[in-house]
Protein backbone atom coordinates (compact mmCIF):
# COMPACT_ATOMS: atom_id res chain seq x y z
CA UNK A 1 0.00 0.00 0.00
CA UNK A 2 1.32 2.95 -0.87
CA UNK A 3 1.58 6.26 1.96
CA UNK A 4 -1.57 8.89 2.24
CA UNK A 5 -2.93 11.36 4.12
CA UNK A 6 -5.77 10.20 6.63
CA UNK A 7 -8.64 12.88 7.25
CA UNK A 8 -10.99 11.87 9.58
CA UNK A 9 -13.90 14.45 9.36
CA UNK A 10 -17.43 14.61 11.42
CA UNK A 11 -20.00 16.18 8.96
CA UNK A 12 -20.27 15.54 5.29
CA UNK A 13 -20.04 19.17 4.41
CA UNK A 14 -15.85 18.96 6.01
CA UNK A 15 -15.86 15.41 4.09
CA UNK A 16 -16.49 16.72 0.73
CA UNK A 17 -14.05 19.57 1.03
CA UNK A 18 -11.38 16.94 1.63
CA UNK A 19 -11.90 15.37 -1.38
CA UNK A 20 -10.41 16.28 -4.83
CA UNK A 21 -11.65 17.10 -8.40
CA UNK A 22 -10.33 14.18 -10.45
CA UNK A 23 -10.38 10.21 -9.74
CA UNK A 24 -7.01 9.15 -7.85
CA UNK A 25 -6.55 12.06 -4.94
CA UNK A 26 -8.44 10.86 -2.71
CA UNK A 27 -10.57 7.98 -1.45
CA UNK A 28 -13.59 7.34 0.66
CA UNK A 29 -12.99 4.90 3.46
CA UNK A 30 -16.09 3.02 5.25
CA UNK A 31 -15.89 -0.52 5.87
CA UNK A 32 -12.66 -0.41 3.85
CA UNK A 33 -13.56 -4.18 2.67
CA UNK A 34 -12.70 -3.53 -1.16
CA UNK A 35 -10.72 -0.25 -1.09
CA UNK A 36 -8.17 -1.73 1.36
CA UNK A 37 -7.60 -4.65 -0.63
CA UNK A 38 -7.80 -1.92 -4.16
CA UNK A 39 -4.96 -0.37 -2.34
CA UNK A 40 -2.68 -3.49 -1.54
CA UNK A 41 -3.08 -3.93 -5.01
CA UNK A 42 -1.93 -0.27 -6.15
CA UNK A 43 -5.32 -0.21 -8.40
CA UNK A 44 -6.08 2.71 -6.32
CA UNK A 45 -3.39 4.75 -4.85
CA UNK A 46 -4.83 7.58 -3.04
CA UNK A 47 -3.14 10.80 -1.54
CA UNK A 48 -5.70 10.87 0.59
CA UNK A 49 -8.04 8.57 2.26
CA UNK A 50 -11.09 10.29 3.94
CA UNK A 51 -12.72 8.20 6.81
CA UNK A 52 -16.14 8.43 7.04
CA UNK A 53 -17.12 6.06 10.14
CA UNK A 54 -17.38 9.17 12.33
CA UNK A 55 -19.91 11.34 10.43
CA UNK A 56 -23.04 10.19 12.65
CA UNK A 57 -25.64 11.98 9.73
CA UNK A 58 -24.76 9.04 7.74
CA UNK A 59 -25.78 6.18 10.18
CA UNK A 60 -29.23 4.56 11.20
CA UNK A 61 -32.23 3.31 9.10
CA UNK A 62 -35.30 5.92 9.54
CA UNK A 63 -38.90 4.77 8.51
CA UNK A 64 -40.60 7.34 6.98
CA UNK A 65 -44.20 7.89 5.30
CA UNK A 66 -42.57 7.96 1.91
CA UNK A 67 -40.29 4.94 2.67
CA UNK A 68 -36.75 4.33 4.66
CA UNK A 69 -33.81 5.99 4.83
CA UNK A 70 -31.02 4.00 5.04
CA UNK A 71 -27.27 6.09 5.62
CA UNK A 72 -24.47 5.26 3.92
CA UNK A 73 -22.85 3.75 6.93
CA UNK A 74 -25.42 0.95 8.04
CA UNK A 75 -23.73 -2.08 7.93
CA UNK A 76 -24.76 -5.19 5.65
CA UNK A 77 -25.23 -7.00 9.33
CA UNK A 78 -27.58 -4.30 10.80
CA UNK A 79 -29.40 -4.09 7.32
CA UNK A 80 -30.66 -7.61 7.25
CA UNK A 81 -31.23 -7.38 10.88
CA UNK A 82 -33.29 -4.08 10.87
CA UNK A 83 -36.77 -4.70 11.57
CA UNK A 84 -38.24 -2.52 9.32
CA UNK A 85 -36.34 -3.87 5.98
CA UNK A 86 -36.87 -7.66 7.36
CA UNK A 87 -40.80 -6.84 7.24
CA UNK A 88 -41.51 -4.16 4.68
CA UNK A 89 -38.42 -5.40 2.13
CA UNK A 90 -37.76 -9.07 2.17
CA UNK A 91 -35.52 -8.79 -1.27
CA UNK A 92 -33.37 -6.04 0.75
CA UNK A 93 -32.58 -8.60 4.03
CA UNK A 94 -32.08 -11.28 1.73
CA UNK A 95 -29.50 -9.51 -0.54
CA UNK A 96 -27.40 -8.52 2.72
CA UNK A 97 -27.57 -11.50 4.86
CA UNK A 98 -26.82 -13.61 1.44
CA UNK A 99 -23.16 -12.41 2.37
CA UNK A 100 -21.51 -15.24 3.64
CA UNK A 101 -19.37 -13.88 5.79
CA UNK A 102 -20.17 -12.19 9.51
CA UNK A 103 -16.71 -10.40 9.33
CA UNK A 104 -17.82 -8.53 6.27
CA UNK A 105 -21.20 -8.15 7.05
CA UNK A 106 -19.81 -6.44 10.07
CA UNK A 107 -17.72 -4.30 8.77
CA UNK A 108 -19.02 -3.57 4.91
CA UNK A 109 -21.41 -0.94 4.52
CA UNK A 110 -24.27 0.03 2.26
CA UNK A 111 -22.74 3.03 0.70
CA UNK A 112 -19.39 0.92 -0.16
CA UNK A 113 -21.72 -2.17 -1.69
CA UNK A 114 -23.18 0.68 -4.48
CA UNK A 115 -19.76 2.34 -4.67
CA UNK A 116 -17.39 -1.09 -4.37
CA UNK A 117 -15.10 -1.80 -7.49
CA UNK A 118 -16.06 -4.96 -9.97
CA UNK A 119 -13.96 -7.89 -9.07
CA UNK A 120 -13.24 -9.21 -12.43
CA UNK A 121 -10.03 -10.74 -12.43
CA UNK A 122 -8.66 -9.04 -15.44
CA UNK A 123 -9.29 -5.15 -13.80
CA UNK A 124 -7.97 -6.75 -10.48
CA UNK A 125 -4.82 -7.90 -12.04
CA UNK A 126 -3.83 -3.90 -13.23
CA UNK A 127 -5.30 -4.97 -16.75
CA UNK A 128 -8.07 -2.02 -16.71
CA UNK A 129 -11.52 -1.82 -16.12
CA UNK A 130 -12.11 -2.97 -19.88
CA UNK A 131 -9.29 -5.17 -20.29
CA UNK A 132 -8.44 -3.57 -23.75
CA UNK A 133 -5.52 -4.83 -26.03
CA UNK A 134 -4.77 -3.30 -29.35
CA UNK A 135 -8.12 -1.49 -29.35
CA UNK A 136 -9.81 -5.07 -28.29
CA UNK A 137 -11.14 -6.67 -24.86
CA UNK A 138 -9.14 -9.57 -24.09
CA UNK A 139 -12.41 -11.32 -22.22
CA UNK A 140 -14.71 -12.67 -24.95
CA UNK A 141 -11.63 -15.12 -26.30
CA UNK A 142 -10.03 -15.10 -22.63
CA UNK A 143 -10.96 -16.75 -18.94
CA UNK A 144 -14.28 -15.23 -19.15
CA UNK A 145 -16.30 -17.88 -17.15
CA UNK A 146 -17.37 -15.30 -14.68
CA UNK A 147 -17.81 -12.33 -16.48
CA UNK A 148 -21.20 -10.66 -18.40
CA UNK A 149 -23.95 -13.00 -20.05
CA UNK A 150 -25.89 -9.60 -21.35
CA UNK A 151 -24.44 -6.94 -23.30
CA UNK A 152 -22.05 -6.07 -26.32
CA UNK A 153 -19.16 -4.63 -24.62
CA UNK A 154 -17.03 -3.43 -24.61
CA UNK A 155 -17.24 -3.89 -21.00
CA UNK A 156 -17.93 -7.63 -19.74
CA UNK A 157 -16.91 -7.43 -16.06
CA UNK A 158 -20.26 -7.97 -13.78
CA UNK A 159 -21.22 -5.28 -10.98
CA UNK A 160 -20.41 -6.57 -7.14
CA UNK A 161 -23.06 -5.11 -5.87
CA UNK A 162 -25.13 -7.16 -3.50
CA UNK A 163 -27.97 -4.41 -3.03
CA UNK A 164 -27.90 -2.65 -6.48
CA UNK A 165 -30.70 -5.36 -8.23
CA UNK A 166 -32.63 -5.40 -5.02
CA UNK A 167 -32.63 -1.56 -5.19
CA UNK A 168 -33.54 -1.12 -8.88
CA UNK A 169 -36.46 -3.60 -8.60
CA UNK A 170 -37.95 -1.33 -5.39
CA UNK A 171 -37.37 2.14 -7.19
CA UNK A 172 -35.15 3.52 -5.02
CA UNK A 173 -32.62 6.72 -5.06
CA UNK A 174 -29.39 7.55 -4.35
CA UNK A 175 -28.40 10.47 -2.72
CA UNK A 176 -25.28 11.96 -3.63
CA UNK A 177 -23.53 15.14 -1.72
CA UNK A 178 -20.58 17.05 -3.55
CA UNK A 179 -19.42 21.26 -1.92
CA UNK A 180 -21.80 22.37 -4.39
CA UNK A 181 -25.04 20.65 -2.49
CA UNK A 182 -27.13 17.22 -2.73
CA UNK A 183 -28.56 15.64 -5.75
CA UNK A 184 -30.59 12.18 -6.09
CA UNK A 185 -30.21 9.56 -8.84
CA UNK A 186 -32.33 6.72 -9.51
CA UNK A 187 -30.32 3.77 -8.32
CA UNK A 188 -31.02 2.15 -12.07
CA UNK A 189 -28.98 5.51 -13.39
CA UNK A 190 -26.32 5.13 -10.62
CA UNK A 191 -24.80 2.24 -12.37
CA UNK A 192 -23.35 2.97 -15.70
CA UNK A 193 -21.75 0.56 -18.03
CA UNK A 194 -18.33 2.42 -19.14
CA UNK A 195 -17.53 2.98 -22.97
CA UNK A 196 -14.20 3.75 -22.18
CA UNK A 197 -10.89 3.01 -19.59
CA UNK A 198 -11.19 6.61 -18.07
CA UNK A 199 -14.99 5.83 -17.45
CA UNK A 200 -16.09 4.81 -14.19
CA UNK A 201 -18.63 2.28 -13.51
CA UNK A 202 -21.06 4.28 -11.18
CA UNK A 203 -22.30 7.80 -11.62
CA UNK A 204 -20.86 8.79 -8.42
CA UNK A 205 -18.37 11.89 -9.11
CA UNK A 206 -15.04 12.27 -7.43
CA UNK A 207 -15.87 15.11 -5.52
CA UNK A 208 -19.42 13.71 -4.10
CA UNK A 209 -20.06 11.20 -1.14
CA UNK A 210 -23.18 8.56 -1.18
CA UNK A 211 -24.96 9.94 1.92
CA UNK A 212 -28.07 7.77 1.80
CA UNK A 213 -30.36 5.31 0.12
CA UNK A 214 -33.96 6.45 0.17
CA UNK A 215 -36.39 3.77 -0.86
CA UNK A 216 -39.97 4.22 -1.61
CA UNK A 217 -42.92 2.92 0.53
CA UNK A 218 -43.96 -0.19 -1.07
CA UNK A 219 -46.64 -3.26 -0.48
CA UNK A 220 -44.77 -5.86 -2.03
CA UNK A 221 -43.94 -9.49 -2.09
CA UNK A 222 -40.59 -9.61 -1.82
CA UNK A 223 -37.22 -12.29 -2.47
CA UNK A 224 -33.40 -12.20 -3.39
CA UNK A 225 -32.52 -15.54 -4.91
CA UNK A 226 -28.34 -16.15 -5.01
CA UNK A 227 -27.25 -18.96 -7.13
CA UNK A 228 -23.73 -19.86 -5.86
CA UNK A 229 -20.99 -22.17 -6.21
CA UNK A 230 -21.75 -25.06 -3.05
CA UNK A 231 -22.13 -22.37 -0.18
CA UNK A 232 -18.22 -21.02 -1.10
CA UNK A 233 -17.54 -17.78 0.84
CA UNK A 234 -17.28 -15.38 -2.62
CA UNK A 235 -19.35 -13.37 -4.73
CA UNK A 236 -22.45 -15.26 -6.25
CA UNK A 237 -22.60 -16.59 -9.35
CA UNK A 238 -25.88 -14.99 -10.33
CA UNK A 239 -28.67 -13.62 -8.31
CA UNK A 240 -32.06 -12.67 -8.78
CA UNK A 241 -33.98 -9.38 -7.25
CA UNK A 242 -38.20 -9.31 -7.68
CA UNK A 243 -40.55 -7.17 -5.99
CA UNK A 244 -44.53 -8.15 -7.09
CA UNK A 245 -47.34 -6.18 -6.28
CA UNK A 246 -49.74 -8.20 -6.09
CA UNK A 247 -53.88 -8.09 -5.89
CA UNK A 248 -55.19 -11.15 -4.01
CA UNK A 249 -52.97 -13.81 -5.78
CA UNK A 250 -52.85 -11.47 -9.20
CA UNK A 251 -49.51 -9.75 -10.10
CA UNK A 252 -50.56 -6.33 -11.35
CA UNK A 253 -46.81 -5.08 -11.70
CA UNK A 254 -43.23 -7.41 -11.26
CA UNK A 255 -39.73 -6.04 -10.67
CA UNK A 256 -37.31 -8.26 -12.06
CA UNK A 257 -33.57 -7.73 -11.40
CA UNK A 258 -30.88 -9.83 -12.12
CA UNK A 259 -27.72 -9.26 -10.59
CA UNK A 260 -23.78 -10.15 -11.62
CA UNK A 261 -25.01 -10.96 -15.07
CA UNK A 262 -24.09 -7.69 -16.72
CA UNK A 263 -21.97 -4.44 -16.03
CA UNK A 264 -25.19 -2.79 -14.29
CA UNK A 265 -27.73 -4.50 -12.60
CA UNK A 266 -30.31 -6.25 -14.82
CA UNK A 267 -33.65 -5.51 -15.03
CA UNK A 268 -35.99 -7.49 -17.68
CA UNK A 269 -38.93 -5.91 -18.56
CA UNK A 270 -39.73 -9.49 -20.56
CA UNK A 271 -39.54 -11.04 -17.40
CA UNK A 272 -41.67 -8.30 -16.01
CA UNK A 273 -44.82 -8.19 -18.81
CA UNK A 274 -44.47 -12.19 -18.93
CA UNK A 275 -45.97 -12.14 -15.10
CA UNK A 276 -48.58 -9.63 -15.06
CA UNK A 277 -52.17 -10.74 -14.89
CA UNK A 278 -50.39 -13.99 -13.76
CA UNK A 279 -50.57 -15.80 -10.50
CA UNK A 280 -47.00 -17.07 -9.32
CA UNK A 281 -46.96 -20.90 -9.80
CA UNK A 282 -43.96 -23.25 -10.91
CA UNK A 283 -45.04 -23.37 -14.69
CA UNK A 284 -45.53 -19.16 -14.66
CA UNK A 285 -42.32 -18.46 -12.17
CA UNK A 286 -40.61 -20.83 -15.06
CA UNK A 287 -42.08 -18.59 -17.93
CA UNK A 288 -40.37 -15.51 -16.20
CA UNK A 289 -36.97 -16.93 -15.91
CA UNK A 290 -36.76 -18.06 -19.58
CA UNK A 291 -38.24 -14.47 -20.42
CA UNK A 292 -35.49 -13.05 -18.46
CA UNK A 293 -32.19 -14.46 -20.18
CA UNK A 294 -34.06 -14.10 -23.62
CA UNK A 295 -31.65 -11.50 -25.08
CA UNK A 296 -28.79 -13.14 -23.09
CA UNK A 297 -25.29 -13.44 -25.00
CA UNK A 298 -22.92 -15.60 -23.57
CA UNK A 299 -19.13 -15.60 -23.64
CA UNK A 300 -16.86 -18.95 -24.45
CA UNK A 301 -17.04 -20.00 -20.90
CA UNK A 302 -20.08 -19.05 -19.17
CA UNK A 303 -23.23 -20.34 -20.92
CA UNK A 304 -23.95 -22.04 -17.86
CA UNK A 305 -24.83 -18.75 -16.12
CA UNK A 306 -27.92 -18.67 -18.82
CA UNK A 307 -29.37 -21.52 -16.83
CA UNK A 308 -28.28 -19.96 -13.39
CA UNK A 309 -29.74 -16.92 -14.08
CA UNK A 310 -32.77 -18.65 -15.63
CA UNK A 311 -33.32 -20.68 -12.40
CA UNK A 312 -32.59 -17.58 -9.75
CA UNK A 313 -35.71 -15.71 -11.02
CA UNK A 314 -37.60 -18.88 -11.08
CA UNK A 315 -37.30 -19.59 -7.13
CA UNK A 316 -36.87 -15.82 -6.16
CA UNK A 317 -40.61 -15.79 -7.27
CA UNK A 318 -41.79 -18.68 -5.62
CA UNK A 319 -40.28 -17.57 -2.75
CA UNK A 320 -41.33 -14.34 -3.28
CA UNK A 321 -44.93 -16.00 -3.76
CA UNK A 322 -44.78 -17.40 -0.16
CA UNK A 323 -43.63 -14.39 1.39
CA UNK A 324 -46.13 -11.97 3.48
CA UNK A 325 -47.58 -9.21 1.70
CA UNK B 1 14.78 -7.71 8.88
CA UNK B 2 14.74 -6.88 5.63
CA UNK B 3 14.17 -4.10 3.77
CA UNK B 4 10.57 -3.67 2.57
CA UNK B 5 8.74 -0.95 0.38
CA UNK B 6 5.64 -1.26 2.52
CA UNK B 7 5.25 -0.45 6.52
CA UNK B 8 4.19 -3.80 7.33
CA UNK B 9 7.01 -3.95 9.98
CA UNK B 10 8.61 -0.65 11.57
CA UNK B 11 11.51 0.53 8.94
CA UNK B 12 14.81 -1.36 10.04
CA UNK B 13 17.07 1.27 11.53
CA UNK B 14 21.10 -0.08 12.56
CA UNK B 15 21.99 1.13 16.03
CA UNK B 16 18.05 1.35 17.37
CA UNK B 17 16.16 -1.34 19.32
CA UNK B 18 12.58 -1.54 17.88
CA UNK B 19 11.14 0.22 20.69
CA UNK B 20 13.65 3.08 21.05
CA UNK B 21 12.83 3.50 16.76
CA UNK B 22 9.33 3.72 16.99
CA UNK B 23 9.65 6.24 20.33
CA UNK B 24 12.02 8.59 17.97
CA UNK B 25 9.83 8.84 14.53
CA UNK B 26 7.03 9.47 16.80
CA UNK B 27 8.35 12.65 18.03
CA UNK B 28 7.91 13.98 14.99
CA UNK B 29 5.35 11.74 13.47
CA UNK B 30 2.39 14.10 14.76
CA UNK B 31 2.82 16.44 11.92
CA UNK B 32 -0.84 17.61 10.66
CA UNK B 33 -2.18 18.63 7.71
CA UNK B 34 0.56 18.63 4.89
CA UNK B 35 -1.62 19.61 1.99
CA UNK B 36 -1.59 17.28 -0.41
CA UNK B 37 -4.18 17.91 -2.79
CA UNK B 38 -3.49 22.19 -2.42
CA UNK B 39 -4.05 22.59 -5.73
CA UNK B 40 -7.22 20.36 -6.80
CA UNK B 41 -9.17 20.46 -2.87
CA UNK B 42 -9.89 22.10 -0.32
CA UNK B 43 -6.76 22.39 1.87
CA UNK B 44 -5.86 20.16 4.64
CA UNK B 45 -8.04 21.33 7.96
CA UNK B 46 -7.39 19.70 10.82
CA UNK B 47 -8.29 16.38 11.05
CA UNK B 48 -5.67 15.01 8.71
CA UNK B 49 -3.03 13.20 10.02
CA UNK B 50 -0.18 11.98 8.17
CA UNK B 51 1.24 10.27 5.70
CA UNK B 52 4.22 10.16 8.16
CA UNK B 53 4.26 8.20 11.12
CA UNK B 54 1.37 9.24 13.84
CA UNK B 55 1.19 8.52 17.79
CA UNK B 56 -2.48 6.05 18.53
CA UNK B 57 -3.79 4.71 21.05
CA UNK B 58 -5.18 1.09 20.77
CA UNK B 59 -7.59 -0.39 23.49
CA UNK B 60 -6.61 -3.58 23.22
CA UNK B 61 -7.78 -6.65 25.65
CA UNK B 62 -8.86 -4.46 28.27
CA UNK B 63 -5.59 -1.74 28.23
CA UNK B 64 -4.22 1.45 26.17
CA UNK B 65 -1.31 0.87 24.35
CA UNK B 66 -0.13 3.48 22.47
CA UNK B 67 2.16 3.29 19.40
CA UNK B 68 3.39 5.47 16.01
CA UNK B 69 2.09 4.25 13.16
CA UNK B 70 1.69 5.28 9.41
CA UNK B 71 -1.82 5.45 8.56
CA UNK B 72 -1.38 2.89 5.73
CA UNK B 73 -0.41 -0.06 8.94
CA UNK B 74 -3.28 -2.51 8.84
CA UNK B 75 -4.48 -3.57 12.43
CA UNK B 76 -2.76 -7.10 11.82
CA UNK B 77 0.31 -5.55 10.95
CA UNK B 78 0.43 -3.32 13.89
CA UNK B 79 -0.84 -6.27 15.90
CA UNK B 80 1.89 -8.51 14.82
CA UNK B 81 4.97 -6.48 13.64
CA UNK B 82 4.53 -3.42 16.11
CA UNK B 83 2.95 -4.89 19.09
CA UNK B 84 4.65 -8.35 18.95
CA UNK B 85 0.67 -9.93 19.10
CA UNK B 86 1.25 -13.03 16.76
CA UNK B 87 -2.02 -14.49 17.67
CA UNK B 88 -3.82 -13.30 14.87
CA UNK B 89 -2.01 -14.50 11.64
CA UNK B 90 -2.25 -12.45 8.44
CA UNK B 91 -2.62 -15.12 5.19
CA UNK B 92 -4.48 -13.73 2.34
CA UNK B 93 -4.36 -10.29 3.41
CA UNK B 94 -7.23 -9.33 1.44
CA UNK B 95 -10.19 -10.17 3.94
CA UNK B 96 -10.93 -13.27 2.52
CA UNK B 97 -9.46 -16.39 4.88
CA UNK B 98 -10.47 -15.49 8.31
CA UNK B 99 -6.74 -16.18 9.77
CA UNK B 100 -6.10 -12.67 11.26
CA UNK B 101 -10.05 -12.03 13.02
CA UNK B 102 -10.46 -9.89 15.80
CA UNK B 103 -13.08 -8.83 18.03
CA UNK B 104 -13.73 -5.16 17.47
CA UNK B 105 -16.48 -3.07 19.47
CA UNK B 106 -18.15 -6.61 20.26
CA UNK B 107 -18.09 -7.54 16.26
CA UNK B 108 -15.57 -10.12 14.20
CA UNK B 109 -13.70 -8.44 11.86
CA UNK B 110 -10.75 -8.69 9.44
CA UNK B 111 -7.95 -7.43 11.12
CA UNK B 112 -6.21 -7.16 7.57
CA UNK B 113 -8.90 -4.65 6.25
CA UNK B 114 -9.25 -2.18 9.50
CA UNK B 115 -6.31 0.51 9.35
CA UNK B 116 -4.80 0.45 12.65
CA UNK B 117 -5.38 4.69 12.80
CA UNK B 118 -9.26 3.57 12.16
CA UNK B 119 -9.30 1.01 14.69
CA UNK B 120 -8.96 3.87 17.56
CA UNK B 121 -11.58 4.33 20.07
CA UNK B 122 -12.81 0.75 20.24
CA UNK B 123 -12.25 -2.04 22.47
CA UNK B 124 -10.28 -5.02 20.51
CA UNK B 125 -10.29 -8.65 21.69
CA UNK B 126 -7.04 -10.70 20.66
CA UNK B 127 -6.62 -14.34 21.24
CA UNK B 128 -4.45 -12.88 23.51
CA UNK B 129 -6.37 -11.61 25.99
CA UNK B 130 -9.22 -14.75 26.27
CA UNK B 131 -7.06 -17.31 28.30
CA UNK B 132 -7.83 -16.24 32.02
CA UNK B 133 -4.43 -16.65 33.08
CA UNK B 134 -3.62 -20.69 32.42
CA UNK B 135 -7.15 -21.77 32.37
CA UNK B 136 -8.47 -21.39 28.87
CA UNK B 137 -11.45 -20.10 27.34
CA UNK B 138 -14.27 -22.30 26.72
CA UNK B 139 -13.71 -22.04 23.48
CA UNK B 140 -9.85 -22.86 23.30
CA UNK B 141 -10.88 -25.99 25.45
CA UNK B 142 -13.77 -27.50 23.14
CA UNK B 143 -11.26 -26.79 20.42
CA UNK B 144 -8.71 -28.69 22.01
CA UNK B 145 -11.05 -31.15 22.99
CA UNK B 146 -12.70 -31.59 19.65
CA UNK B 147 -9.95 -32.02 17.49
CA UNK B 148 -10.85 -28.76 15.85
CA UNK B 149 -7.57 -28.16 14.23
CA UNK B 150 -4.64 -30.04 12.44
CA UNK B 151 -1.74 -27.54 10.72
CA UNK B 152 -2.92 -25.01 13.31
CA UNK B 153 -3.05 -22.05 11.63
CA UNK B 154 -6.28 -20.40 10.79
CA UNK B 155 -6.90 -21.72 14.72
CA UNK B 156 -6.60 -18.60 16.35
CA UNK B 157 -8.76 -16.71 13.91
CA UNK B 158 -11.18 -19.20 14.07
CA UNK B 159 -11.30 -19.37 17.94
CA UNK B 160 -11.83 -15.87 17.88
CA UNK B 161 -14.79 -15.54 14.92
CA UNK B 162 -16.51 -18.68 17.49
CA UNK B 163 -16.22 -16.39 20.18
CA UNK B 164 -17.59 -13.40 18.39
CA UNK B 165 -20.36 -15.38 16.88
CA UNK B 166 -21.49 -17.37 20.41
CA UNK B 167 -21.35 -13.92 22.47
CA UNK B 168 -24.17 -12.91 19.94
CA UNK B 169 -26.05 -16.31 19.66
CA UNK B 170 -25.54 -18.17 23.19
CA UNK B 171 -28.61 -20.47 21.64
CA UNK B 172 -27.19 -21.76 18.41
CA UNK B 173 -28.13 -24.42 16.38
CA UNK B 174 -25.46 -26.54 14.17
CA UNK B 175 -26.98 -24.91 11.21
CA UNK B 176 -26.70 -21.63 12.62
CA UNK B 177 -23.16 -22.14 13.49
CA UNK B 178 -22.30 -23.42 10.06
CA UNK B 179 -23.28 -19.87 8.68
CA UNK B 180 -22.07 -17.74 12.05
CA UNK B 181 -18.13 -19.10 10.78
CA UNK B 182 -18.79 -18.78 7.44
CA UNK B 183 -15.88 -16.26 7.13
CA UNK B 184 -13.27 -18.63 8.23
CA UNK B 185 -11.59 -21.06 5.90
CA UNK B 186 -9.07 -23.64 6.90
CA UNK B 187 -7.15 -25.55 4.40
CA UNK B 188 -7.05 -28.63 5.98
CA UNK B 189 -10.66 -29.11 6.12
CA UNK B 190 -11.08 -29.49 9.94
CA UNK B 191 -14.59 -27.75 9.69
CA UNK B 192 -16.27 -31.18 11.58
CA UNK B 193 -14.61 -30.54 14.21
CA UNK B 194 -14.79 -26.86 14.89
CA UNK B 195 -18.46 -27.04 14.63
CA UNK B 196 -18.60 -29.39 17.37
CA UNK B 197 -16.16 -27.13 19.51
CA UNK B 198 -18.89 -24.39 18.63
CA UNK B 199 -21.55 -25.82 19.79
CA UNK B 200 -19.52 -27.52 23.14
CA UNK B 201 -18.68 -23.90 23.88
CA UNK B 202 -21.93 -22.59 23.53
CA UNK B 203 -22.65 -25.14 26.18
CA UNK B 204 -20.08 -24.30 28.60
CA UNK B 205 -20.41 -20.98 28.05
CA UNK B 206 -24.04 -20.82 28.82
CA UNK B 207 -23.35 -22.75 31.82
CA UNK B 208 -20.99 -20.69 33.21
CA UNK B 209 -23.57 -17.66 33.03
CA UNK B 210 -26.04 -19.73 34.77
CA UNK B 211 -23.33 -20.38 37.42
CA UNK B 212 -21.63 -16.90 37.48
Amino acid sequence: MQSFEYANPTTVQEAVGLLGAKWGQADVLAGGTDLLSLMKEHLHTPKRVVNIKNIKELEGIQKTADGLRIGALVTMDELSKNSDVVAGYKLLADAAAGIPSPQIRHMGTAGGDLCQRPRCWYYRQGLGLLAMKDGKSLIPDGENRYHSIFGDGPAYFVSASSLGPALVALGAKVKLVSAKGPREVPVAKFFVTPKDEASREIALQPNEILTEIIVPAATVRSATYEMRQKEALDWPLATASVALTMNGNTVTSAKIVLGHVAPTPYESAQAEAALKGKTITAATAEAAGKAAVQNAKPLSQNAYKVTLAKVAVKRALLEAAKAKG
Amino acid sequence: MSSRKDPETPAPASGFSRRGFIARVGIGGGALGTGLLENEAAAAPANVAGPGPVPITLNLNGKPVKLTVEPRVTLVDALRNYLDLTGAKRVCDRGTCGACTVIMGGKTVYACTVLAIDAQGKNIETIEGLAAGTALHPVSQAFWDNDAQQCGYCTPGFVMACKGFLDEHPNCTEEDVKHGLGGNLCRCGTYIGVRKAALQAAKTMKGATKNG
